[in-house]
Formats: C-alpha cells, sequence, structure tokens
C-alpha cells in the first residue's frame, strides 16, 4: 500500500489554540478521503498546512515517500497539491483564462501572454475532465457552482494529483453537489487522490472511500466509510450525543405580524434582486427560509430590516406600513437582525463588549434620556446582566470584541438582539462557523424567543438546521417565493428541487 | 468677448500637452499602485522631491540628464518607502502618503537653502531642450501641436503605450491586477503579492519622478518652492476620472493640462482677478470627481493583504 | 464623569476629574513618544551630514523656546491655532474621513471673524467676540460641509476635496483681501477688527490670546463628546465599522456629514480666535500652514485630544524656537518640518515601533 501522502505528528498553534495537535494522516493514491470533524475542529488548518499556507510547529510531512519542507502553496503546487477552498480564490473582474492561468502564465517570448495557446491548453483540459466551462467570461457573472468548477481547473491545470476540497458543498443545492460528486468519481478513475473535508456526515459516508475524523485538534479515527454510519462517526465527532431534532410546542391561535406584499428590489449589481415576493409571518413561528446563496435572501434580508428600499411592493408590521421606514424606526418598533456576517455588520470589532451590546439604543432610555448624553453606569449594569444572562465568555464588559471566540461574538449579538424582547427576528445564517456547543445554544434561544412570541424568520444554507428548527419552510429562487411546505409533508429531495427551480411536482 | 476666441490658438493646445505631461506621469504613477492595491497620497511629494532632485544634480554635474536619472532613482526610493511603511509595517496608506508630502516640502526647501541660500528658488539650470519629430511637425495645425516638444512628453506617450501593455498584456500585469482585486487568490496561486506590491509602488514613484523632473527641467529649468502645486493630487483625480486605464488617465490629465494652460491665458487677458482664475484647475478638479464617481469602480479595496 | 448638574457646578470636582482623565489618557500615547525620539535622531543625522551641529541646533531651539518671556509666550502663540486643527482633524478621522483641507477651513473661518470684527461697532466685549467666533466656526464648518456633501452623496473622496479646496481658500480669501475687503495702502490685509472684538492678550508682552484658553477647553469637549456622548458613540461607530453601524439604525450618511462639518468648525473657529487674538486683521498668508500642522499633531498625539494638546505645544516648541535655531545657528528653518514629516511617517508605521521596541527588549 503505497501512500501518496503521509502526515507525522503534525502540530500547528495560533495564539490561542492548538488547531493540530499531533495529527498523523494518510492518503493512499486514487482514493477519496473524507476529512470529517464539526467547525473548529482542525480540518481546514490540516489541510491549508499540507498546501503550505501554515507552517507546522513540529511534524513532518512526506510526499510520495520523500520528506518536504512546504513553505508557501507555490512548493504544493510543485509536488502535485492543489486545493479549492471554501471561500473561493478567484479574481472576480478576471476571466476564468486568466484565472486558471494566474502564476503559471504561458508566454511568447517571455514576455507577453500567450492567449492562443491559453484557450488551445484549457479546452483541452476541460474536455479531458469532462468540466465544461466558458472560458472567457468573467468570474463575477458566473453562478457559484461553475466557480467551483473554474477552481477545480486551477488546480487540474497546474498538475494537481492530490486535490483537496474544502466544504465544496456549502454553497451548492443538492443538484449541484451530486455533479459535483459525478466529476469527483471521474477524476477518481483519472487516478487523482481527493481530500473531502466537511462537517457534513451523509455526504462523507456517500462519497468517500475512507474517513477521518477530528475532534478539537486530534485524529479520533480513520474508518472505511463502507464500514461505519451516521451515528457513529457523529458521535466521533462530537464525543457525545448530538441532538438530532428539537422539541417544539405545537402553537395554534397566533396571528400574522409581518406581511410582505409583491415585493420588488433591485440588488448591487443592477439586476432584479427581489421579484414579487409574497410572504406572511406569524408570532410564535418559525419561517425557514431555504435557498441557495444568490436567489434574493440578502435583498429580502435588506428590505425588511430597512438597509435597501423597494421598488414595488410593501411590508407590513402588526398592520402597519412600515415600507418607508428607517432602519432605526424599524429597530424601535420591534425588528431585530442577527446578520449573515457577524464581523462584518454584527459587531464593531474594537468597541468593547459593553458598547456592543447597546449598539441601536445608545441613543434610547434607558441609556440616554435627552438623545446627547449616554448614562455609562446605567450601560454597565445592563452589559453586565447580558454577559451573565446570556453566559458570554469574556474577561470583562471592557474587553475588545474582536478577541472573543466565534461563539462567544455570535452570542453577544444573539443578546443585543434578543434582549430588546423583538417582534420580529431575522437571523441569518446564525450558526455559520460556530461549533456543535455555540450551535445549540443558539438553536435553544431561537426556540425560546418563539415560545416568548416572537415572530422568527430563519435563513440557512444548512437543510438540517432549517428542518429541526422550522415550523414552515418557505423555498426562495430567482427572487420570488416558489413554495411554503410543512417540514413534515415535505422532504429534502423536494425542498432541494425547488431551490433549483424545478418543480418537483412534474418530475 | 472675441478676446477670449483670440485665445484658442495652436499655442494653446501645445500649452495644454505640456500642462498635462507632469500631471499624466504623476497619474500613471497612481494606477500602478492602487492596481496592486495601495493608495499613493505621496505623489506629491515624490514630484516635489524628484523635481529638486532633477535640479540639483543637474546643478552639480552639469547634465540635465542626469537630473532626470536621478529623479527617477530618488522616485523608486520613495516609492520603496511608501511601500515599507505600508506593507512591511501596515501602516495607514493615506498617513503614509502625506508624511512623505510633508516631508517632500521640508527636505526641499531645507535643501535649497543650504545648496542656494534660498528657500524660495533655485539658481537656473541647465535645461532640456525641446525637440521636433520629423515628419509629424510638417503636417498642418496637429505639426504644430504635437510636432514639437520636449523629449519628456513623448517619453510620456510611449510610457502611456508600455504602462497598457504591461498591465494587460503581460503575466507581470495579470499578476498585479490579480494583486491588488484579491491579494489571496493570487497568493494561493503561487504569486508573490508582497513582491509584487514592491515593484508596483517603485514603478509608481519613478513615473511620478520623470513628471517632477518634467516639470523643473521641462521649462523653467529651476526649483521653487512647492512647484507641484496640488498636480500629485489633481493626478489622483485624473486617474480616477479615467477610470485606472492608462490611456483615461492620459486623456483626463489632458483636460487638467488644458484648464491649466487656459488659466494662464486668462491672465493676460485681465477680465477675472488672477486669485480667482488660479481656482479653475482645483474645482475643475472637484466638478470632474463628483461626476465621475460611482461610476467607475477601484480596482482594489486597498486593505493591507495578512497571511492568515 | 463631567455631568454639570443644573443647581449646582462643582467646579473642583470637575478639575480633579478633568486632570485624571488627562493622566489615564496620556499613557496610551508611549509609541508617539518612541517616534518623536526617532525622529529627533533622524534629524541630527540630516543637520550632521549639511554641515551642523545637532547640539547647537537643538540646544538654540529649546533656548529660544523656553529661555525667556517671549520664548515661553511664543511658544504657546505658536501652539494655540495648532491646538484647533488638530481637534479638527482628529474628530474627522475618529469618523473614518481625512479631512486635510483644515488649513482652508482655518482660513475661511478665519476671515468670516475678521470680517464680522470689523463691521460691528458699539457691541458689548462679550457680545462681539462670541459673534465673531460664531462665525468663524460656522464658515468653517459650511467650508466643511461641500465635501461633505460630495463625499456622502457622490462618493467622492474628501482627500481630494478638501485638499482642493484649501487651494481655492487660498486664493479666495487672497482675493477678497487684495480687493473688496482692504485696507488703504499696499498691504494685502483687511483694516483693524474694533477693539470690541479683540480677545485680551494675557501674557504682556508677547502675542499670547486668550485663544488658548478656548483651545483647552475644546479638548476637553471634544473628549467629553466623543467617550460620552450618544454623537460621539455614533461616530465612533461610523469610524470603525459603518456597515455595523448601519445595521445597528446609524444613520452613517447624516453622521459623516456632521462629523466633517463640526470638524471644519474646530478648524474655523481656530482661525477665528488667531485673528481675534494675535492679528486683530487678516493679512493675506498669515497662516504658516497651521492646518498641516494640525494633522501631523493630531497623529502625534495619537489621535486623541488630550494627546494632540500635547503634541500642539511640542510643535509650538520647534517652530518658536526654530526661528531662534534659524537666527543663531543658521539652520534653515525648514528642518521643522522635516522633523514633523519623520515623526509622522513613524506614527504611521506603528508596526516599526512595536518592532524596534520588541529589538529593544532582546539586547
Amino acid at each position: 500500500m503505497t501512500f501518496v501522502i503521509e502526515m507525522k505528528d503534525i502540530t500547528v498553534t495560533f495564539p490561542s489554540v492548538v488547531a493540530n495537535d499531533k495529527i498523523n494522516f494518510s492518503l493512499q493514491k486514487g482514493e477519496i478521503h473524507g476529512l470529517l470533524g464539526e467547525n473548529g475542529a482542525g480540518k481546514s488548518v490540516l489541510m491549508k498546512t499540507l498546501y503550505g499556507m501554515h507552517r507546522p510547529d513540529s511534524g513532518q510531512i512526506f510526499v510520495n515517500g520523500n520528506e518536504e519542507k512546504i513553505d508557501n502553496p507555490s512548493t504544493a503546487i510543485n509536488l502535485g497539491i492543489g486545493m479549492v477552498h471554501q471561500h473561493f480564490m478567484l479574481v472576480p473582474h478576471l476571466t476564468v483564462s486568466e484565472n486558471i492561468v494566474l502564476g503559471k502564465e504561458p508566454t511568447t517570448n517571455r514576455i507577453f501572454l500567450d492567449t492562443k495557446k491559453i484557450l488551445r491548453d484549457l479546452s483541452v483540459f476541460c474536455d479531458k475532465y469532462n468540466l465544461d466551462v466558458d472560458l472567457g467570461s468573467t468570474i463575477y457573472t458566473l453562478p457559484v457552482g461553475m466557480q467551483q468548477r473554474v477552481e477545480i481547473l486551477k488546480a487540474l491545470y497546474r498538475g494537481a494529483d492530490i486535490l483537496i476540497l474544502d466544504e465544496p458543498t456549502s454553497v451548492l443545492t443538492p443538484q449541484e453537489a451530486e455533479e459535483l460528486f459525478k466529476a469527483l468519481e471521474a477524476l477518481k478513475s483519472q487516478g487523482k487522490t481527493i481530500v473531502f473535508i466537511s462537517h457534513k456526515l451523509k455526504e462523507v459516508l456517500k462519497i468517500c472511500d475512507n474517513i477521518t475524523v477530528l475532534r478539537k485538534g486530534k485524529v479520533i479515527g480513520t474508518l472505511k466509510a463502507s464500514e461505519t454510519n451516521q451515528n457513529e462517526l457523529a458521535k466521533m465527532m462530537v464525543g457525545r450525543k448530538v441532538r438530532l431534532s428539537y422539541n417544539k410546542e405545537e402553537k395554534i391561535a397566533n396571528k400574522i405580524i409581518l406581511r410582505i406584499e409583491n415585493l420588488e428590489a433591485i440588488n448591487n449589481l443592477g439586476i432584479s434582486g427581489l421579484k414579487g415576493v409574497n410572504l406572511n409571518v406569524k408570532t410564535s413561528e418559525i419561517l425557514g427560509i431555504a435557498g441557495v446563496q444568490g436567489n434574493g435572501q440578502t435583498e429580502l434580508v435588506e428590505v425588511i430590516t430597512g438597509l435597501r428600499k423597494a421598488t414595488e411592493g410593501r411590508v407590513i408590521l402588526n398592520s402597519e406600513d412600515i415600507t418607508g421606514k428607517s432602519p432605526k424606526d424599524r429597530l424601535k418598533m420591534g425588528i431585530s437582525h442577527i446578520p449573515e456576517d457577524r464581523q462584518q455588520r454584527g459587531l464593531i470589532s474594537d468597541f468593547s463588549v459593553m458598547e456592543n451590546l447597546i449598539l441601536g439604543s445608545q441613543d434610547l432610555p434607558p441609556f440616554s434620556k435627552d438623545k446627547i448624553r449616554i448614562n455609562f453606569t446605567k450601560v454597565a449594569h445592563f452589559a453586565k446582566k447580558l454577559i451573565c444572562d446570556f453566559s458570554i465568555k469574556t474577561p470583562n464588559k471592557d474587553t475588545q470584541v474582536r478577541y472573543l471566540s466565534g461563539g462567544t461574538q455570535q452570542k453577544v449579538v444573539v443578546a443585543r438582539e434578543f434582549s430588546r424582547k423583538p417582534k420580529l427576528i431575522i437571523a441569518d445564517q446564525p450558526t455559520r462557523g460556530l461549533d456543535v456547543g455555540a450551535t445549540e445554544y443558539v438553536h435553544n434561544k431561537l426556540i425560546e424567543m418563539r415560545e416568548q412570541g416572537s415572530a422568527i424568520i430563519l435563513l440557512s444554507a444548512d437543510l438540517d438546521e432549517i428542518w429541526k428548527l422550522s415550523d414552515r419552510i418557505a423555498v426562495i429562487f430567482e427572487g420570488k417565493i416558489v413554495a411554503i411546505k410543512d417540514p413534515k409533508k415535505t422532504d429534502k429531495r423536494e425542498i432541494g428541487l425547488l431551490m433549483a427551480g424545478v418543480n418537483p411536482e412534474k418530475e | 468677448m472675441t478676446e477670449i476666441f483670440d485665445l484658442i490658438t495652436v499655442g494653446l493646445f501645445a500649452s495644454a500637452i505640456r500642462m498635462a505631461t507632469p500631471i499624466a506621469f504623476a497619474a500613471l504613477g497612481g494606477i500602478f499602485s492602487e492596481r496592486a492595491g495601495i493608495i499613493n497620497i505621496g505623489l506629491e511629494g515624490m514630484m516635489l522631491t524628484c523635481a529638486f532632485g532633477a535640479v540639483a544634480t543637474t546643478h552639480f554635474l552639469g547634465n540635465p540628464w542626469l537630473g532626470v536619472f536621478a529623479a527617477l532613482l530618488i522616485g523608486g526610493l520613495l516609492g520603496l518607502l511608501h511601500g515599507l511603511i505600508t506593507i512591511k509595517f501596515v501602516g495607514n496608506q493615506i498617513v503614509s502618503g502625506t508624511g512623505i508630502n510633508i516631508l517632500a516640502l521640508g527636505l526641499t526647501a531645507y535643501m535649497s537653502q543650504i545648496i542656494w541660500g534660498s528657500r524660495g528658488a533655485s539658481d537656473a539650470v541647465q535645461g532640456i531642450d525641446p525637440i521636433s519629430i520629423p515628419i509629424l511637425k510638417d503636417i498642418p495645425i496637429i505639426g504644430d501641436i504635437i510636432g514639437v516638444h520636449s523629449p519628456l512628453v513623448y517619453i510620456l506617450i510611449i510610457a502611456v503605450v508600455i504602462s497598457y501593455i504591461i498591465l494587460f498584456k503581460t503575466p507581470f500585469g495579470l499578476r498585479i491586477r490579480a494583486v491588488g482585486e484579491h491579494p489571496a487568490a493570487a497568493d494561493t496561486a503561487g504569486v508573490n503579492v508582497f513582491k509584487t506590491k514592491y515593484y508596483c509602488l517603485i514603478i509608481s514613484g519613478m513615473l511620478a519622478g520623470l513628471g517632477g523632473a518634467f516639470l523643473s527641467l521641462g521649462h523653467l529649468n529651476l526649483f521653487a518652492w512647492g512647484m507641484t502645486g496640488g498636480r500629485g493630487f489633481i493626478a489622483l483625480a485624473a486617474m480616477i476620472f479615467g477610470g485606472w486605464m492608462p490611456l483615461g488617465a492620459f486623456g483626463a490629465s489632458l483636460l487638467f493640462g488644458f484648464s491649466d494652460a487656459l488659466q494662464m491665458r486668462l491672465q493676460t487677458l485681465g477680465i477675472l482677478p488672477p486669485q480667482i482664475i488660479l481656482t479653475i484647475p482645483y474645482i475643475l478638479t472637484i466638478v470632474v470627481l463628483a461626476g465621475v464617481i460611482g461610476r467607475v469602480t477601484p480596482p482594489s479595496d486597498y486593505k493591507p493583504y495578512k497571511r492568515e | 464623569m463631567l455631568i454639570l448638574k443644573k443647581n449646582d457646578l462643582n467646579l473642583t470636582g470637575v478639575l480633579q476629574k478633568g486632570l485624571e482623565t488627562f493622566k489615564v489618557e496620556l499613557k496610551k500615547i508611549v509609541p508617539q513618544l518612541i517616534a518623536i525620539f526617532i525622529a529627533l535622531l533622524v534629524g541630527s543625522m540630516v543637520l550632521l551630514a549639511t554641515g551642523f551641529s545637532p547640539i547647537e541646533a537643538y540646544g538654540a531651539l529649546l533656548l529660544g523656546a523656553f529661555g525667556d518671556i517671549y520664548g515661553i509666550g511664543q511658544t504657546l502663540t505658536q501652539a494655540t491655532p495648532i491646538i484647533f486643527t488638530s481637534l479638527a482633524f482628529l474628530f474627522a478621522f475618529k469618523a473614518g474621513l481625512f479631512n486635510i483641507g483644515a488649513e482652508g477651513q482655518f482660513l475661511v473661518g478665519a476671515l468670516a471673524a475678521a470680517i464680522v470684527g470689523i463691521f460691528f461697532n458699539g457691541l458689548p466685549n462679550i457680545v462681539h467676540i462670541s459673534l465673531a467666533l460664531l462665525a468663524g466656526a460656522f464658515f468653517g464648518g459650511l467650508y466643511a460641509f461641500i465635501p461633505a456633501i460630495l463625499k456622502t452623496k457622490l462618493g467622492a473622496h474628501e482627500v481630494i476635496t478638501t485638499m482642493m479646496l484649501t487651494y481655492v481658500a487660498i486664493y479666495l480669501t487672497g482675493y477678497l483681501v487684495t480687493d473688496i475687503f482692504k485696507a488703504p495702502g499696499w498691504v494685502s490685509q483687511t483694516p483693524l477688527i474694533s477693539p470690541t472684538a479683540e480677545l485680551p492678550r494675557i501674557l504682556p508682552p508677547t502675542q499670547l490670546s486668550a485663544s488658548i484658553f478656548l483651545g483647552i477647553i475644546l479638548v476637553f469637549l471634544t473628549y467629553y463628546t466623543l467617550q460620552k456622548t450618544v454623537l460621539g458613540y455614533e461616530i465612533r461607530a461610523i469610524g470603525l465599522n459603518p456597515l455595523a453601524a448601519e445595521n445597528g439604525g446609524i444613520n452613517v450618511k447624516k453622521g459623516l456629514i456632521l462629523a466633517l462639518v463640526i470638524s471644519g468648525a474646530l478648524a474655523g473657529i481656530g482661525g477665528a480666535g488667531e485673528i481675534l487674538g494675535v492679528h486683530k486683521r487678516f493679512i493675506d498668508g498669515f497662516s504658516p500652514g497651521y492646518g498641516w500642522d494640525g494633522l501631523a499633531v493630531a497623529l502625534i498625539g495619537g489621535l486623541n485630544p488630550f494627546g494632540a494638546f500635547l503634541a500642539a505645544l511640542l510643535i509650538g516648541i520647534l517652530r518658536s524656537g526654530g526661528m531662534t535655531m534659524n537666527r543663531v545657528t543658521g539652520v534653515p528653518i525648514d528642518i521643522v518640518t522635516i522633523l514633523q514629516a519623520l515623526v509622522i511617517l513613524f506614527v504611521a508605521a506603528p508596526v516599526f515601533i512595536k518592532y524596534l521596541i520588541r529589538r529593544g527588549k532582546k539586547i
């Protein structure tokens, strides 16, 4: 059995955490190997180390039996290791071919780009690996599944025999994921070795030959996919029994609190983002919105929170038309928002925990009686109370939020938004990047707010999360709500098809 | 009223090209810097220092072309300095550029005093004589406008073309554009992000240096305190107006050069007070900037690049 | 916390609190002190290279700045307008804006105050001075409103617009005092302001005026506004993360405009103070670049009102001492500008300072 990659005793530490703790990991030629673990387990770090993006504090790496020092991606690429990152490394305003050849450009006379050769070589490539893509189009115009293909082609172009894919299906519909799996099988049959990093149990079981489970930076075990199952893997990932569902009380006789009528809006590219959305949300309800990124979710959230003007249609909260109201007014009327990107939109990293906790309420009583001065004594009290109530792990209220962990940061956002006892909560990817503990915490809090009467709109790319929490599931596709289903009466396949714009009845 | 039309002569347009040249050089410098993802507010200071350096070198060595060479050297070094501060030491780009501007003002005045005993102006030095391009100059009207100029003007035109070719037809240019727009992507593709940025800043400084050399050696043949007069900033506006493209920036610079040339001639007519006329180029810059922003997107978000 | 209760003004309490805050904030400026030291070092190298003795030069500088009452007076007088312009740059910076046009706003405010000072007569002192100062603040703020609108409505970068407007201000005020508001004679200046508009001199026979007290008050006011008020909170939020601020219901555009206008008003009031206290008339070219100094000082002061105050004093020392140094040793006065620039460059590279500290610790 030849190991094409062997990583021995790899340790990688960052200022506050040991990301990889004496990890031993090996790859056989021609296998699809799953690297499974929850968020923060160290899977990405391990592979980034193999790819030369991190330097291990100790340990050795062997490629085809030879020990190698991989200091940067160039070295890794030369050794035949390629990586497709979770966040694509594609330059938006360059073309597909420019992105693929970047760093290894064929030239005439070593000065000019040889555009003819580029087109020729790349066409051959696409045919060989059965990956169809328009070489001349600019990246930002391509759909996500297509962009991923470009990333794979990029790695192959540089002679990758070992392909590392980091959470590749996080941005794909179930159907696109199927196509990816087919492509991976094809690559495997051409002798390529693939590492499939994921936290999604079912997928890993489906596509991988062997699976290595990581937890808190350590290898828990390596198994053949055919010899294990979901429960065993889940236990290995987490070390304890995982909740696969929540108990929610049935709520009857609740009223409609938010009504969205015929909403239309234009997005940043000047294209129509929302094309006539109709939606109702009731008190004590979690409405999950499923959809592939880029189908109007962002614009929908922005219009409801007041960050974007609608071009048509109305938003009505509690029988009051709020379509023209500012974000501040909506906040005061009881709309809370957990933004998709907590570091970009949710928190001010250089502000303290205390200062972040009053964001939005800084000019309102009890913190400010005259809208001019802030009573920081009252603010401090409030902050201490929330830190206690929400178990926010921080040295103290004055610590800058940038020093907190991702899960703790999200708790600050949640504490701030939920403490206002909002009537409507927009939770946009609320558990993205959080470990299982933090995820459970957020889920429990959402259910708690639901019990207390809040209406919640949940947007998530994780269909499991949507299923666990939602009372109803809406599917958004190309700026319209194409279906609203009862989770008990539908399944992932049907939702997946709706997400891709296919009408399941016709199937 | 007819007097204004008297102003529109061949000489006006030829003068416009001359006035545009330093701005265009600096704008090209700005393009290389910004396309690689670094704002270069220090173009003004780089131009000024190199204008001084060119005159000082000519003063001591007698040959104006050595002065031009010195300008290239000094400009490159200043570009490198800006790079060190903003890349290696992750300093704020605007603060660094402003520091370079203030340093230029102080250093040039100081050295001017030391060398010539006057912080206001240097002695006159040997300048670069204009040349005439044989066939070009004989074309009616057009020939009078572009046929006879300082060699640096023709160097500028060549620089514009070469800049375009480098940016869009060579691997180096492709890497510059990738590094500016998405440095992480360039990094993982194996491009040396930091080296690329440094090279671009050095080029940026050198181009600004040529602009400065032309300003001092191109027709005044001396150095005067603060002689750049905001051209480094106008060059930034020209760069933005030109969509961060060499040809566009050149065209925009011509516009500003034209207003400069016009302003000088209007002074002779005496219809408006001289100070008011002097404000024309600056107000024009604001108007241009106001009209153009939002329709053009910058090539980068200018955030310093950190490897995770 | 400075709470001015309605019925009882606890003056000593306020002063105590003020001094405490001063001390706390000062501890944050160690990197700046190191930057100043290195700049002086590099400055001495420049002096040596051009044939001067750094010890003689710096010695003459210090003597000039502190040697006698004239020196001290000149130091404080030179520092005063810079206090205002540095607060102006600082305030805008907290909102994420680079107001490098403080010089232009300073001039506009100065001219406005001069005009109010000239044209109203027979008013009580307090009223006339207040009117003139308000005029300075108002027109300084108004002049900053232009780039503010251009930025928020059209996205035009304030670095370029404020820079351009400074040139416009220089030429425009120059024109106005050469033509419309000119006093008889051949100097480009306005007539003297009426005596009721004059700010008292506080250290005869030097030029030092009460304007410095105004500056100190504004230092505390700026600190208070930024740290203890809703406006300050919102401006800081906008400066650190405009997207999160927007999400939190803050009106970012309004905040940016307010920040820039207040910034301009601070510079304008500084100009007004300079006219009413020192020059008593607007003279074309009276400002040797107080606006630019303000920028350097704000950075040297660690972008902190109290640090800015100290840094302004430092520049005041350099400028007033510089004149003596020039007279006594022949060193061109521009060495001061060079030193300023060096400090800015070193301050701009905080990592460099940390790097030096680490290297220093290893030795």
